[in-house]
């Protein structure tokens, strides 16, 4: 299994989204239902990576739609070359990637949309779709070889 | 800064101009708008304040009045004092946002000149774009003459804008009856003027970049009950405040506003309850009956009709012995929703008076001193005999055959 809790600081995926947990009355709730996204003063993190970032409880950071995906794209360092092309398009920002070196996928965020297998330009694709479940070592040994161009 | 604006003592102004002079020297930061009749000088004359810079401020053009009411959303959400103007049609576009904006608790001002509501097709005033937003969650205020058009324009901003409050205040004012008819105003000088609104103190402003924060968020069955709560009770809440920013504009200006309004009703009999200009010509016609006939004629007002003034509609009618409520809107298949709060209101008496509705002056047919005078003497006739002698809802200055529902079970 590839490491759910890649570059995740504390609370990445804390909460569950469902309903009935951690209420409370009217009288507490924000007024105007406005939420901030941090925690104390913002103004100087614009150049922080989301690790390092003190994301509140009420920022979609805290928490994890793992729960909606059935299939989950699965990254294989070694056929990849760093062009970036899921990070793009990524529709939920869970390709992570330091110094345009690829690092794998935010699995608290990622709903199994598929897109970046799509867009990834390599042969074999370095991003390929695996059941929920399947293990890193598995997917890895399932990996297909280089397809040769037809004469 | 700003080029002066030079004003008398007493201005000829219409309730158009006169609003527009409000959000000029409240200095509004932005004003989006889309223009509809009769409501189009207000926006139009903040627009060439701007162009003339006599005020440093933004006139946005939007291509309708859902996206002036978006614009006006976005604009108070960044930290500004915003305004806009509406009737009508343009009222009935804007009515998705305007609960976005008073759920979102941004206190906009939104002046409305009212108007008919189409089909058919009307451009003068009734009250059928006021009554749509009466439970949109905004703060609703009356204002029966171009005076208390600027009057009340300047107290919103002050109302919307304390802490303590934080929702959007609409200050209606009749089509055309007050927006088009100049009128003396007396207009308070500049200074006078922003030093009594003061400068708003934003709260959740998202040009704070060290407090980012989420505007419309989504709440489902377990969220969405609690925010609505707390959205009344700002609501609720909001009376006793409205009545200080009155009181401390009468302190200045020495014209004292009260939520609820009440003429000759120390010992008034019989009376009638109108809300905007309806409320000038009862008031003429309830003087005139007490000299000509001995008929103890009162009248009261509604001045701030979100939020209801449920406790004070009470007090001041509580003594009368028939009160008819009139309605300026087409009551679609039921009776008119102002006398059914006021009914309310007043079942909850130990006299409670002998209650009677009419539906009058729709698209802006003229509501006559005799008009009223009819409603009165058809009053003291109920207070009489002791119980209700006509339909509980009748139309009142409509051609062709009696129109009228429904008889009294009391008596």
């Amino acid at each position: 299994m590839q490491d759910l809790k890649l570059k995740a600081n504390e609370n990445r995926g804390l909460h569950q989204l469902e309903s009935g947990k951690d209420l409370y009355g009217w009288d507490e709730v924000t007024q105007g239902s406005v939420l901030p996204s941090f925690e104390g003063d913002a103004s100087k993190i614009a150049h922080l990576k989301a690790e390092e970032r003190d994301y509140s409880n009420y920022n979609s950071y805290t928490a994890t739609v793992a729960s909606w995906r059935v299939k989950k794209p699965v990254f294989n360092i070694d056929v990849c070359i760093d062009c970036q092309n899921c990070w793009v398009w990524c529709p939920d920002s869970s390709i992570l990637s330091r110094d345009k070196q690829m690092l794998g996928i935010d699995y608290d965020h990622c709903k199994g949309c598929e897109v970046c297998v799509e867009v990834c330009p390599t042969n074999p694709k370095s991003l390929l779709m695996f059941g929920e479940n399947e293990d890193l070592e598995t997917a890895l040994s399932q990996w297909p070889e280089k397809k040769k161009k037809e004469k | 800064m700003a080029v002066k604006y030079d004003l008398n003592e007493r201005e000829v102004w219409d309730g158009n101009f006169a609003a527009s002079q409000a959000l000029r020297q409240a200095q509004v930061d932005v004003v989006v708008a889309y223009p509809i009749t009769p409501s189009t000088p207000i926006v139009e004359n903040y627009g060439s304040y701007v162009a003339n810079g006599y005020i440093d401020g933004e006139f946005v053009m939007v291509e309708s009045e859902h996206a002036a009411m978006s614009g006006c959303i976005g604009a108070s959400a960044a930290g500004g004092r915003v305004s806009t103007a509406t009737s009508s049609q343009g009222f009935a576009l804007m009515a998705e946002v305007l609960y976005q904006a008073s759920g979102m608790r941004l206190p906009i001002v939104l002046n409305v000149v009212n108007r008919a509501l189409a089909s058919p097709l009307n451009v003068r005033g009734d009250h059928a774009d006021m009554y749509l937003g009466r439970d949109s969650g905004w703060i609703q205020m009356g204002a029966f003459n171009a005076q208390e058009a600027y009057d009340l324009a300047l107290c919103a901003f002050k109302i919307a804008e304390n802490h303590d409050v934080r929702l959007p205040v609409m200050v209606h004012q009749d089509g055309f009856i007050t927006s088009h008819t100049a009128q003396n105003v007396y207009p308070m000088t500049d200074e006078a003027a922003i030093n009594f609104v003061g400068e708003i103190d934003p709260v959740d402003d998202m040009l704070d970049f060290s407090r980012p924060v989420t505007y419309g968020a989504q709440t489902e069955e377990d969220w969405h009950f609690e925010h609505k709560a707390k959205q009344h009770k700002a609501l609720m809440d909001s009376r006793p405040i409205i009545d200080e920013v009155y009181e401390e504009f009468a302190k200045l200006t020495g014209r004292k506003y009260n939520r609820v309004e009440s003429y000759n009703m120390e010992d008034a009999e019989v009376v009638i309850v109108g809300l905007g200009t309806t409320v000038e010509t009862a008031r003429v016609a309830a003087e005139q009956l007490r000299e000509e006939e001995g008929i103890k004629a009162g009248v009261v007002a509604i001045r701030c009709f979100r939020p209801f003034p449920f406790e004070d509609v009470r007090d001041a009618l509580e003594g009368a012995k028939a009160v008819a409520v009139t309605d300026r809107s087409s009551p679609g298949g039921a009776m008119g929703a102002f006398f059914n709060e006021v009914s309310a209101a007043l079942y909850t008496t130990e006299s409670r008076p002998l209650v009677t509705n009419f539906i009058y002056g729709l698209g802006g047919r003229d509501f006559s001193i005799d008009e009223a005078k009819r409603i009165f003497k058809e009053q003291k006739a109920h207070a009489d005999a002791g119980h209700i002698t006509t339909d509980i809802q009748q139309f009142s200055g409509l051609r062709g055959p009696h129109l009228g529902y429904f008889q009294t079970k009391r008596g």
